[in-house]
Parts: structure tokens; sequence; C-alpha cells
């Protein structure tokens, strides 16, 4: 049974009847009732962008806010390979179903039935949307739409433009917001960086937020919020993240009684460019689009891979029959285009066993040769010449010539905060949308679902949903921002940067991130165990008390100052990190990207343990240094076999 | 390897600015521009001074945040990238290098190498959009768009919003920029119906803003870490000057 705490209002009836019959009973807000409404909403990736213009067309009043210079900067610009779409444009028996099958078997059966139904039923309308707004979506010579394949699934389903399709979907969702922006339904705060909720008589009512040009900390008031900042994979200080993407806002709602629910649940992308050295801060994605028709190899023979270690053999001069394609020889019906938490652990278990292509050990080859050969120069440079140019410019290797060297590097979290049907959190009045949340993915997202589910729940879901709340509060005055509540949230957040202007240590805000980064890798990365996960736990209790102890922020809260952005963002990386770790010591399986080595099959195939941890883990802050609670929402799989995943044959 | 890094400092976009330079070491060889700058912020900090303002997020030549003048170019020496796809490799161990930050009158000094760009989110706000309603949209497929056009488009859109164009135009013209976006809407069907008046206004903003007039060097082009071309302003001229004309 679920948790009290924890109801997850999915309406009654048939799955596919389930979002219409949710629509039929939401209570809607006359229009003259929507300006008295203020919303806000923090964010402006592809969640916050898309739900913000879609509030304000429907004529609320909404704040939007973003700790970039420009909304259009929001890390949804960084997606390359494409967005999913139940279309069925390439007549491959493809269906609202089927995608919704895929999402749910891709996600090692632990995310929720109902949400990931609606996300696919809505799907098409989000092509449709987009393809209005001016989205150069890649086209077929006759003029339609084009579409290719991602990881885990046997359908063409994935629409794209070149290998930039999140930054267009971005600047789609930007362009609407601008036009609202111009109508004055939404007023923009840019370099405004949330740092803490406000919560009254139990309700979401504001959001205290620093200024980053002057520092000043103010005060914003709303009927609603509702939070779009996306990830939190920066806690491992190496990610594919954008420098600045910080798990910071989900971490203020869950010390303000919003539930987290799965946070062990991280995605870990097979194709990202190798670490260099150890001053690196930031490592580069490689579409998985590059997977429909690069193929993943290492040597068969350790003598070639000690040759290329030295540099005394190119890759391309190895002999076909000295390769193993591994991922093709382990999982022939998928080949390389396994999900990719499978492709990962396959690298991962190569590199283990001595077979890594490059002088640390940690690479293996993304090779085109056949791809060129069988398309053609002109055809390879459409679909993927600017990965090529970027992995040239990076790498100074070029792939046309010799194959890519990729490596797996966090990319993703699936967990996030807990959010019932509607998308609301455990807080009256606070909303989740996006990457923010942890509903629709389960153990491991698919490839192009991220951008499909930003703009669902910004376009088509949370619009609607959050008039049910709101259609209850349009008699109640404009929040007031000198209540009580607003001032002790604010003289918590000053109390918290004098803290740490204080400490005047000696060490820099990252080489203290990086520490965490390297514990989080060691123990709470691709593989993990109970040893490793206590140690965990411990080992970042140690580094906190090392922050508070030796950290050093130069310069004053009253100005631009990036140290002390950095600073309050790796406050709550290390508990985000205590969570990530508390959470996978609880789940004793292994399940999509959690990888519990106790857990494993002979043939090291991840084992769930659907007897026991077939449930949504939600944990409940309770204070500061003490154990959080844990509350499970159990999984219920109504329309849908449960099977193991299987991607053999 | 080491590097003297002569850099702008500006403590905010009322104090007058000043060059100092500064030596950096244990730079390794495949550090991005970026990192080098990072490594050197570490070794300031360590030495009581206080750490270089520099814009930057995705680090992979998307987001458009960096906005370094380099050595007397945008984005400095490389073509087609932005800051943060710049590497070291470029340099001379032992060089001096000058980091500036964007001079624009359109984008005054925030701290440092930070500059405003709100002035582009204006522009953009003034007509960069197509008058849509989520929910009312038609089947994608029912709008149909030849191939090459909407690959053309594509060039189009694919800018960054970086800044790269004004910074290094030598009237300190957003023409490219905002060609960029005229443009891309212009070449697919769902732009046109609101073609002209988004010309116009977009132009407008423009000129308001205090940014220069384009007078066709091609530098914006030169510098475009997306490979943006002037084609775009040609299209941009000829969607205005219809546009001039339908009033």
């Amino acid at each position: 049974m679920s948790d009290p705490k924890l109801i997850s209002n999915v309406p009654e009836g048939p799955l596919k009847d389930k979002w219409s019959k949710r629509k039929s009973s939401i209570r809607v807000v006359s229009p003259n009732n929507k300006r008295k409404l203020e919303i806000i909403v923090v964010g402006t990736g592809l969640g916050g962008a898309s739900a913000a213009a879609s509030l304000g067309e429907m004529g609320y009043n909404v704040k939007i806010f973003c700790i970039s210079d420009s909304p259009r900067r929001a890390h949804s610009i960084a997606a390359q390979g494409g967005i999913n779409a139940a279309k069925n444009y390439q007549n491959d028996n493809d269906s609202v179903s089927r995608l919704f099958f895929d999402t749910v078997k891709g996600g090692d059966y632990r995310s929720r039935e109902a949400n990931v139904y609606r996300l696919a039923e809505v799907s098409a309308a989000i092509i449709d949307q987009c393809v209005a707004q001016g989205v150069p979506f890649a086209r077929e010579y006759g003029g339609y739409l084009a579409n290719r394949s991602f990881g885990g699934v046997q359908v063409s389903r994935t629409f794209y433009a070149r290998g930039q399709t999140g930054q267009q979907l971005l600047l789609g969702a930007y362009a609407s917001l601008n036009k609202e922006i111009a109508a004055g339904t939404v007023k923009s705060y840019p370099r405004h960086e949330m740092l803490d909720l406000v919560v009254i008589n139990g309700e979401a009512k504001g959001i205290i937020a620093r200024n980053l040009v002057t520092g000043e900390i103010e005060r914003f008031g709303a009927h609603a919020v509702v939070l779009a900042t996306g990830g939190y994979g920066n806690a491992y200080f190496l990610s594919t993240n954008a420098m600045n993407s910080n798990g910071s806002a989900a971490m203020q709602a869950y010390r303000k009684g919003a539930f987290f629910a799965n946070p062990c649940f991280a995605q870990i992308h097979p194709t990202c460019i190798p670490v260099h050295g150890d001053q690196q801060c930031k490592l580069t994605l490689m579409s998985e689009s590059l997977r429909n028709d690069g193929r993943i190899w290492v040597p068969k023979k350790k003598e070639d891979v000690e040759k290329l270690r030295k540099h005394q053999v190119k890759p391309s001069q190895i002999p076909e029959e000295d390769r193993d394609y591994y991922l093709e020889r382990r999982y022939p019906a998928f080949g390389n285009l396994v999900p990719r938490d499978v492709a990962s652990r396959a690298a991962k278990e190569r590199c283990d066993a001595g077979f890594g292509v490059n002088e640390t050990g940690l690479a293996v080859f993304l090779d085109f040769a056949d791809a060129i050969k069988r398309l053609g120069h002109q055809r390879v440079q459409e679909r993927y010449g600017n990965l090529f140019d970027m992995y040239e410019k990076i790498t100074s290797t070029s792939p046309w010539e010799e194959p890519m060297m990729i490596y797996p590097a966090i990319h993703y979290t699936m967990g996030g905060i807990w959010v019932d049907y509607d998308l609301k959190t455990t807080i009256p009045g606070l909303y989740a949308i996006g990457e923010a949340n942890f509903s629709d993915h389960g153990g491991n997202r698919l490839g192009a679902s991220a951008l499909m589910q930003g703009l669902a729940d910004g376009y088509f879901i949370l619009p609607y949903t959050i008039g049910d709340y709101l259609s209850h509060k349009f008699s109640e005055p404009k929040t007031d921002i000198n209540a009580p509540e607003f001032d002790e949230a604010e003289k918590a957040v000053r109390e918290r940067i004098e803290k740490i202007f204080a400490v005047k240590g000696t060490e820099t805000v990252d080489s203290i991130h990086k520490k965490l980064g390297h514990i989080m890798w060691e123990y709470v990365g691709m593989a993990r165990n109970e040893a490793g996960l206590k140690k965990a736990i411990e080992e970042i209790g140690k580094l906190r008390e090392e922050f508070w102890k030796t950290v050093r922020v130069p310069g004053t809260n009253e100005e631009f100052n990036q140290e002390l952005e950095k600073a309050l963002r790796l406050v709550d990386f290390f508990d985000i990190g205590e969570l990530m770790a508390r959470d996978a010591l609880n789940r004793r399986e292994s399940c999509g990207g959690h990888f519990r080595e106790e857990m494993q099959t002979e043939e090291g195939e991840t084992k769930r343990d659907d007897e026991n941890f077939m449930y949504v883990a939600a944990w409940e802050y309770k204070g500061e240094g003490k154990e959080p609670e844990l509350h499970k929402e159990e999984l219920k799989y109504e329309n849908i076999k449960i099977v193991t995943r299987n991607y053999k044959d | 390897m080491e590097y003297n890094v002569k850099v702008w400092r500006q403590k905010n976009a009322k104090a007058k600015g000043h060059f100092e330079t500064y030596h950096v070491t244990d730079v390794e060889e495949d550090a991005s521009f970026l990192e080098m700058l990072d490594i050197l912020n570490d070794q300031l900090i360590r030495k009581g001074i206080e750490p270089i303002a520099f814009d930057h997020d995705c680090r992979e030549g998307i987001c458009g945040a960096c906005s370094l003048y380099v050595d007397g170019r945008a984005h400095g020496p490389d073509d087609e990238v932005t800051t943060c796809q710049l590497f070291m490799r470029h340099f001379k161990p032992g060089a001096t290098i000058t980091v500036e930050p964007w001079r624009s009158s359109a984008f005054p000094v925030i701290k440092d190498l930070v500059v405003d760009r709100t002035a582009f989110d204006k522009i953009l706000q003034a007509g960069g959009f197509i008058t849509v309603r989520a929910g009312s949209a038609q089947d994608g497929n029912a709008i149909l768009i030849p191939h090459d056009d909407a690959e053309l488009s594509m060039d189009a859109a694919a800018c960054v919003g970086c800044g790269a164009c004004v910074a290094t135009c030598k009237n300190g013209s957003a023409m490219l920029f905002v060609a960029a976006r005229v443009s891309s809407l212009a070449l697919l069907p769902q732009g046109k119906p609101e073609a002209a008046r988004r010309a116009r206004a977009m132009v407008a903003k423009m000129d308001e803003l205090g940014f220069g007039n384009c007078t066709n060097t091609r530098a914006c082009e030169m510098e475009c870490p997306k490979h943006v071309t002037i084609d775009h302003i040609a299209r941009l001229n000829r969607e205005y000057l219809k546009a001039r004309f339908s009033e």
C-alpha cells in the first residue's frame, strides 16, 4: 500500500481515458479571474519557458526567473539529438501505446504508468506546436518531416533539427515567451537566482531571489510557484550539464516540505568525450543519434590495446576480425541502439577488463567508417556534421578519418521532486515540471524523451492542472511580501550568505566541489554497493565539515559574485549527494541506471527486485543533521506486462 | 604550460576599467580557454586577488553565454567557435594573451568581462516570434516545407545570440543577429503572415537600442561562431523593403 502522504491522484478508469477524465473534472478559471492570479515560474528551459508562455497566453500574471543573462541560455539548449513523438509518420506501426510501452520498459518499470501514458498521448501535439512556431525540423525532399531512431526503441519516431534540436525547441519556446513578455502577461527576471521558497499556512506563496548583478535579496509573492529548475547531475562535478546547472531550488523546496523522489536514479550517458585531465570542469556529450550509424567497438586482442595506447597503431589499421563490436555481440536485437544504461555498463565492463583504448584506459571507439561507405559523405555530413566538427575542435582528431573515442558520463537525473498526477508536489501550490520532477522516466530515461517531457509538461499539462488549484484562489488577495514568513526566509538566506563569507579559509569552491565529484563517481556512480554507499555518506559528511572550515569566497554579497553563487550551490550539492547515496543504499536492487553490484545476473545484467522495490522512494526532510524519512508510493502496472528488460532478442 | 593573461578588470558598471596582467601556470595542453581562466581564477583566489568574472555555461558552444574578445578577435584566434570551444593549443606557451569584454555601447559592462546583452532579448520581444497559441496548431505535416528551405532556415536559426557580430562590427551593428531571426522565419510558410510586421518592428527596436548601421564590411560573418552568413542580411533587407512598401 502507498503511504497516505503520497496520494498520486491518478483518475480511476481505463488508462487511455484517464487524462480526458482528469481534464474534464478540472475546474477552469474565467478570463477576468485569471488576470488577478499571479504565478511564479523558476527556470526558463523547455519546461519553464513553455509553461510560462502558455500560462501567459491563458491570461495569468506570470513572473519568470532565470540565472542566465537571457532565458534562451537554459541548459535545454544543449540537447542535441531529438524529440520523440508517436506520430507514426514512418508507417512503422508506432502508436501512443508503443511509445508508452517503450518508455515504461526503458525506465525499467519504476515510473508512474498513468503519467507516462499521458506523456505519450500529448507527444504528437508538441511537434505540431513547434512546427507552428517555426522550428526548422529536418524535412524529407517531399517537404514532410523526417525522423530517426534512438536507443531502446525499434521504430523511427525522433524528430530533429540537425544536432541542435534542443536549441531549436528552446528558441521556439523562448519566442513564445518573448511574445508574452511583449504582451505584458509575463515579466522576466534574468540573472536572478531563487534562494528559498516561502510557504505560508502550508501553501507555496513566493520565493526569495538574489539579483545576481547587484546582490540584492528580493522578495516575490504569488498564488502558486512552479519549479522548472532541471536536474542535479552536477553533484558529480564532472557531467554533461552546463556549469551553472544546479539542484538548489529543489533542495530549498525539499527543506520546506516537498518530498524528494528516487534521488539515486541518475543517468550515465554512454557517448561522451573521455576525461582528459584533472583540470577539466565539464564533459561534452556526443549525441545518442550517433549510435544510429556509428558502431561501438574495442580491440579483441590486448596487444592491439597496448599499441593503441602507445600510438603505435591507428584504430583504422586494426583489421575487422580483431575488433569486438561488443554491443552487437551481446545484444543482437538492438545492437548499438540499446538503452543508455545498458550501453554505459557495457563500456565500463570492457574497460574494467583492460580493453580501454586511450592512455587512461577509459575509452571505447565509436566508428563511422561503415556509415560513410554506406551513406556517402554528404548524407553523413547532413546528419552529424556539426557533431563531427565539435568533436574535432575538442580533440583535434577528425571522425572522418579515425573513430571517435567515447566514455560514459553523468548526464541526466530521473529522480526529482515528488509530484502527483497534476504535477503538484507535497506542498500545495508548488508544482514541479520537466527534469525537476521524478515521474516519467523511472530508473532510466530513453533518448529524445527529456525534450518531450519538458514541453509536454509546459505546453499541455501544467497549464491545465494548475487551474484546478487556482480556481480556489482567485478571491484571495495578492500575497503580502511583508508577511513574517518572508522576513524569516530572507533572514535565513542572509545568514547563510554571511556564514559562507565568514569562513575565510584557503580552499576554492571548485576544489572542494571536485572532491565531492570524486566521492560521487567512485561510490554512487555506474556501480554501487553497500559498503561503498555507506562510505560515501560518511565522506560527504566529512567534506561538508571541511567546506565550512576551509572555503574561501572573496568579495561581498553586494556585487556580481560568481564564487558566492557557486558556494551556495555546493552547500546544496552536499545534501543532494548524501540523499542520493542514502536512496541508493535503501534500493537493494539493480534497475535502470541504478546498478547494485550485489544484485546482478550471471551475465552481469541488472537484477530487479519487483517484490520488494516496486515503489517510488520519496524522502521527507526532517531537519538539519537528521535522517530523512522514507515514504513509499506503490507502483501498479495495470496495462503493461512486467517483464525483465531484454535487448538481446 | 604557462601564459601571461592581460585582462580587463572593471569592478562594476560605473567604475572605470583597466588592464591587469597575471601569470598563469600549470595549464594542460588539452585545456580549453575557459578552463585556463578557471585555473587562473583558482590561483588568484589563493593569492587573495578577486577572480575574473566572465559569462559561461554550457561549455560546448551552444548556449551563447561566453563572450570574450581574445587577442583582438571576438571568440579568439580560431574560426567558427565560441570562446568555450577555443583551445589552448592555439597559443604559444609563454605568450601574453589579451582578454577583453565585448565592446559596444549597446552591451554595457557589468563586471570585468561580463556584459549586459538584454538588448538582444528586447529586439526579439519586438517581433522575433510567430504568434501561435499552445493548442491551436494543425498537424506538423500539413505544412510542407521543401528540404532545402528547411535547411536554409536552420542555417540562420543556428545563431546562439552571443553578440560576437556586434562586438566585432566597427559600427556596433546588430544586423546579423536581427537578420538571422527574420530570415529564418521568413523562409518558412509559418513565418510569412507576420513577416512584414516582424522586419519593421525588429529593425526599429535595433535602431532605438543604440546599435549602429550596417556598412557591409562582413566582419560579423567572419566572426560568427555558427557561420551565419550575410546572405541573411540581404534577405532581411528585402523583407524590410517589402515591409516599407506594404505600409
